[in-house]
């Protein structure tokens, strides 16, 4: 019966036929969904502490409220793909406990630490325009309520990359202190960017597996060498020097060969060890935990609301 | 005639500085609510502060002219040429403290713009039409969470009593006319602080009740922030907010 | 320490007056009030919306996926419901 199923299942999938919450679906279809997304939930949600650091240090007043609504947005995708995620039998509490506890991970790019206002462009242009490269495959992504999640995230995240690379390129305009803040942002966020796709497809063990379910679309390599093709010439367009020195076109391949990407630095992010993984880290728990009073007496309020209004209906 | 400008200079930077240092103070919850659906809630709160203040600093930097911009007016005044409320600039300490902060002034913005939109200014009339919509829906969401918080459990009863009991002494500021309120009273610009102060009153008594919470016996009320006489807390949200202005000037961003 | 999750809501968004409600996404609310603010907090950002509609995602109740075929194949072949079964004449144009 089970391989039965199964067969049918994939048939479904050949044909790119959505996968619906109470569709079967094997077990390790929903385990491997629910992780990644649960993990691009928590991605952005812990994505929004690196720039919120800078809100009330914004340069302008028009900077200020783009960035808001920009952080913003990261907390609706966050709710977005929590949503998604629950379709699969988990509770967002659940989900998070996960994430509080170090079960969960989450991007490692975001245990980065932001130093200057040009690491809110370096961010908008790099990391928002790497996760763009993820997400916009993910539309089509086989889990039905993944992919809806994902059209509405990639719908809203189109102004964030403009965003970010309109704040490089006013920097760049400027002053000379700009211009090296902004050269120096970049040297600071490439490398960290291009690991985010993560490791090399043949370091990936569940990689084919997703890829036959269409739970990914593309490899980690495929997507990062389209993310450097795009973005050497908008590095060039900003006067701005990529750092990586192995950086040339390859014209019998046709794109960009980059240098080795220290991958011993990444697993160690990764595993926790960051320059801002407990600060993150810590930043949610506390403002969960800080919450848990305000959850708790809405909870209470709602109730008691609940049970004044039986008690009318009762006594009418 | 310079002076009757210079007057409504200073009044139309109240009302921007008001909703400006809100919405900075509102600014330091984004990523750190207590639940993902009050964290947008708040920033959309907070935009539509900003974005008020922005129409208002916009029109100041008119009216004083030369170099003058919303910039200009939001990042190069002093912490005493500032002219917001006392009660604007307190911590934010938690999310009671924050609520009932909001509270006081969402019903004091929404009467001040029921007010404004009768303006013989055009401009601030303008504006006035636009934010009411906006401060009807804070005034709802705030009230909301009073009556939620104050009669929800024995937890969130007592912290919503400390904090309306520590920011009660910040309300009457709102009531107390500086010299340019009065003047643009006066002329049929500004709101009358006197008939706002009995709506207030009379509203926030209401949602007080429905929340089970009570108005601390005390009637000292503090002032100064309209006039510049700021609290310390005034000093580091500017450092904050005006870091990047200060630290590179004339740059563009 | 871990504390009753607020309830788990559907959110319908009506683009313009004219057009059905249509499901969004869902969102956690501790009541209905909260839960219509969050919508409209949540998923109208962008003027998606003129109308809000919640309801309790515990209130939906939904066919099975294995009665799909049962359910929804028989209508199939029944073609002649639709206009194009029938052959009429090129010169009446509009009907």
């Amino acid at each position: 019966m089970e391989i039965k199923l199964e067969e049918i299942f994939q048939d479904k999938i050949d044909q790119e036929i959505k996968i619906e919450p109470r569709d079967w679906m094997p077990e390790k279809y929903r385990k491997t969904l629910l992780r990644q997304i649960s993990q691009h939930a928590h991605s952005e949600i812990v994505g929004m502490l690196p720039e919120g650091n800078w809100i009330t240090r914004a340069p302008n007043l028009r900077r200020k409220v783009a960035l808001l609504a920009k952080v913003q947005d990261e907390a609706g995708h966050g709710l977005y793909l929590y949503s998604a995620a629950e379709t699969l039998g988990m509770s967002r509490d659940e989900m998070l406990e996960e994430l509080h506890s170090g079960k969960a991970k989450y991007s490692s790019i975001f245990n980065y630490p932001t130093l200057t206002w040009a690491d809110m462009g370096a961010i908008g242009w790099l990391v928002d325009g790497a996760a763009i490269m993820n997400q916009v495959p993910l539309c089509r992504t086989s889990y039905g309520p993944y992919a809806r999640a994902m059209v509405r995230v990639c719908k809203e995240e189109s102004f964030h990359q403009r965003q970010g690379y309109e704040i490089m390129l006013t920097l760049t305009k400027g002053s000379e202190a700009q211009k090296a803040m902004a050269q120096d942002a970049l040297n600071r966020w490439w490398w960290p960017s291009i690991s985010m796709f993560g490791p090399n497809d043949d370091n990936s063990p569940n990689s084919a597996q997703s890829m036959k379910w269409k739970i990914k679309r593309f490899s980690n390599d495929e997507l990062r060498q389209k993310f450097v093709d795009v973005t050497v010439a908008q590095a060039e367009l900003l006067g701005l020097t990529i750092p990586d020195k192995d950086l040339k076109w390859n014209e019998e391949r046709g794109h960009y060969d980059f240098g080795a990407i220290n991958w011993d630095e990444f697993f160690q992010v990764v595993a926790g060890n960051g320059p801002c993984n407990k600060q993150r880290l810590k930043a949610r728990v506390d403002a969960w935990e800080n919450g848990a009073w305000v959850r708790e007496a809405a909870t209470a309020y709602a109730e008691k609301r609940e049970a004044k209004a039986n008690n009318q209906i009762e006594a009418a | 005639m310079a002076e009757t400008k210079d007057i409504l200079i200073d009044y139309v930077l109240h009302l921007a500085d008001n909703s400006m240092i809100l919405g900075q103070r509102n600014a330091e919850w984004c990523g750190h609510g207590p639940v993902l659906e009050q964290d947008i809630a708040l920033t959309n709160i907070t935009l539509d502060l900003i974005g008020e203040a922005r129409s208002l600093y916009q029109y100041a930097a008119e009216l004083k002219g030369g170099d003058s911009t919303e910039d200009s007016m939001a990042f190069l005044r002093d912490v005493t040429q500032y002219r917001n409320t006392l009660l604007l600039e307190q911590n934010n300490t938690d999310w009671a403290y924050t609520i009932t902060r909001q509270f006081f002034y969402d019903v004091f913005h929404y009467y001040l713009q029921e007010a404004l939109i009768n303006s013989s200014d055009e401009r601030l009339k303008e504006i006035a039409k636009k934010t009411i919509k906006e401060s009807t829906y804070h005034v709802k969401w705030s009230s909301e969470w009073m009556i939620r918080l104050g009669d929800g459990t024995e937890v969130s009863h007592l912290k919503m009593q400390n904090a309306l009991n520590a920011l009660w002494e910040y309300t009457g500021e709102f009531f107390i006319p500086s010299t340019s309120e009065m003047e643009m009273q006066e002329k049929g610009i500004g709101a009358d602080l006197n008939a706002l102060s009995i709506k207030w009153r009379s509203k926030v008594e209401e949602i007080l009740k429905e929340a089970t919470l009570s108005i601390p016996e005390s009637s000292f009320q503090q002032k100064g922030g309209k006039t510049g006489m700021h609290s310390e807390h005034m000093g580091y949200i500017l450092a904050d907010m005006q870091y990047m202005q200060r630290a590179y000037p004339r740059a563009e961003w | 320490m871990s504390t009753k999750e607020w309830p788990l809501w559907e959110v319908f968004i009506r683009a313009k007056q004219g057009l059905n409600h249509k499901h969004v996404g869902s969102l956690h609310a501790a009541d209905l009030q909260m839960a219509i603010e969050n919508a409209r907090d949540v998923y109208t950002r962008r003027m998606e919306g003129v109308s809000i509609w919640v309801v309790e995602s515990k209130h939906i109740h939904a066919s099975e996926p294995s009665e799909q075929e049962a359910l929804f194949e028989p209508a199939n072949d029944k073609i002649y419901r639709h206009p194009t079964f029938y052959n009429l004449p090129v010169e009446l144009n509009h009907m």
